[in-house]
């Protein structure tokens, strides 16, 4: 059977409604799928997930980035990766004193059990949203 | 020689008038190229989120989901995209009339209105229609995340059967010298074409493609709502810049007529005064 040669890199593509977050050539991949965090390498098999919100990396040449990434989809095309997140930030950018903050008042809302439904989903949303922060701030720093 | 004087205090007060018109022309420039560039910056995000959706169309038989669920229309929303402040042409006038027209056309239908940005909510709140909802002051810092409230709601509208319909009115931005007023339908979504012609790659899905679809559908609406906001403040600060530029050219070519006639008081009492000596020579 003749080699197959895999490709060495992917091209990564991260875009948000605001912007494009990233546009790079990639050797690795780790996306938060809902089901559960990909690894991906070059070469990977065609794959289409929705997106759950975490803490994604990827590595570039020797750097690695981390960001966190809210709610979207990630399609997986051999060569390509894009990542359609509805919000994304660099591990860098991340407030983790209001990420905190965010964390303990969406949880203090939680505990009062309101009747509005609408109110706890909004809370339950933010406390995702605030742990997701910190997973990646954490990564970043070790 | 009163006069005179009120004339330098016209001009004086036109050149201050022109100054500020001149500052509010920069402004908008530097504002509208902003609004440029995140226009620019969603498009990666649409084309990718409509080029998905038509691949996962393709895979998916049953498109029954409730945003594409058509129903006789009874109960109509109309989204009315104006802008949150004035001295922007007739840009706002624009819309409202078409929104006025549009209610006559539409009178076997029980309307009710979203207003987003303040003048739109200003004028209809004297009105005898259904104002459901109000978003003002959202385009001083435009963000994805401030035209989700708004996506949200037309969802929730359409998917309670609260309305059979959804519309927008809103401004497009097409050059810096034209915006168009757009009438457009938002939900339910029109049928999304399936992706033809490319091969069908055999996607590993980590959920069923019908999930997926699903999924994407909201998202989708929130990307074209998005869309239209970022239309309506580039076209709003289009039209401004082209109404200060107007206001500023028109303000020197008052100040330049009235420096004229001022001159021209000063020179015929200047000669009046010569002929006043003049003839008193001549008298003595």
């Amino acid at each position: 059977m003749a080699d197959i040669t895999l490709p060495t890199e992917i091209h990564l593509d991260i875009v948000t409604p605001d912007r494009l977050v990233a546009h790079d050539a990639v050797t690795a991949v780790t996306i938060p799928g809902k089901n559960g965090a990909l690894g991906i390498l070059p070469g990977h098999a065609p794959l289409l997930t929705e997106l759950a919100s975490g803490a994604m990396e990827y590595t570039s040449g020797t750097a690695k980035h981390t960001l966190c990434v809210n709610w979207g989809f990630a399609e997986v095309l051999g060569d390509r990766v894009i990542v359609l997140a509805q919000s994304a930030e660099r591990a860098e950018e991340i407030d983790v004193e209001r990420a905190e903050k965010a964390k303990l008042r969406a949880e203090d809302r939680l505990k009062r059990f309101d009747d509005l439904q609408v109110d706890r989903e909004r809370a339950r949303i933010a406390l995702i949203r605030a742990m997701a922060r910190l997973e990646t701030a954490h990564k970043l720093r070790g | 020689m009163a006069a005179l004087l009120d004339i330098r205090r016209r001009i004086r007060s036109v050149k201050s008038t022109q100054q500020i018109t001149r500052a509010m022309k920069m402004v908008a420039a530097a504002r509208l190229r902003r609004a440029q560039d995140r226009i620019f910056n969603a498009r990666p995000y649409a084309n990718q989120m409509m080029a998905l959706l038509s691949s996962v169309a393709a895979r998916t038989a049953d498109r029954c989901h409730p945003l594409l669920q058509e129903r006789p229309i009874k109960r109509q929303l109309l989204v009315l995209v104006t802008a949150d402040r004035g001295l922007c042409g007739a840009f706002n006038t624009n819309l409202i009339r078409t929104a006025q027209i549009y209610l006559e056309e539409h009178q076997d239908r029980d309307i009710s209105i979203i207003t987003v940005g303040r003048k739109g909510r200003d004028y209809y709140v004297r009105q005898p229609v259904k104002v459901v909802g109000e978003h003002v002051n959202i385009f001083g810092r435009l963000e994805f995340s401030q035209s989700q409230p708004i996506s949200q709601r037309i969802i929730e509208l359409y998917t309670e059967e609260k309305v059979d319909s959804v519309d927008f009115i809103y401004n497009e931005f097409k050059s810096i010298m034209t915006q168009r007023v757009m009438v457009e339908s938002y939900l339910p979504i029109k049928p999304i074409v399936p992706a033809a012609g490319e091969s069908l790659i055999d996607y590993i899905y980590e959920q069923p493609a019908q999930e997926i679809f699903n999924a994407l559908l909201p998202r989708y609406v929130e990307i074209e709502v998005y869309r239209a906001l970022l239309e309506s403040q580039a076209a709003e600060l289009a039209a401004r810049m082209t109404a200060m530029d107007a206001a500023t050219n028109n303000a020197a070519d008052m100040i330049d007529s009235l420096t004229l006639y001022m001159n021209r008081i000063r020179q015929a009492a200047i000669t009046r005064e010569i002929i006043e000596v003049v003839s008193g020579a001549a008298a003595t």
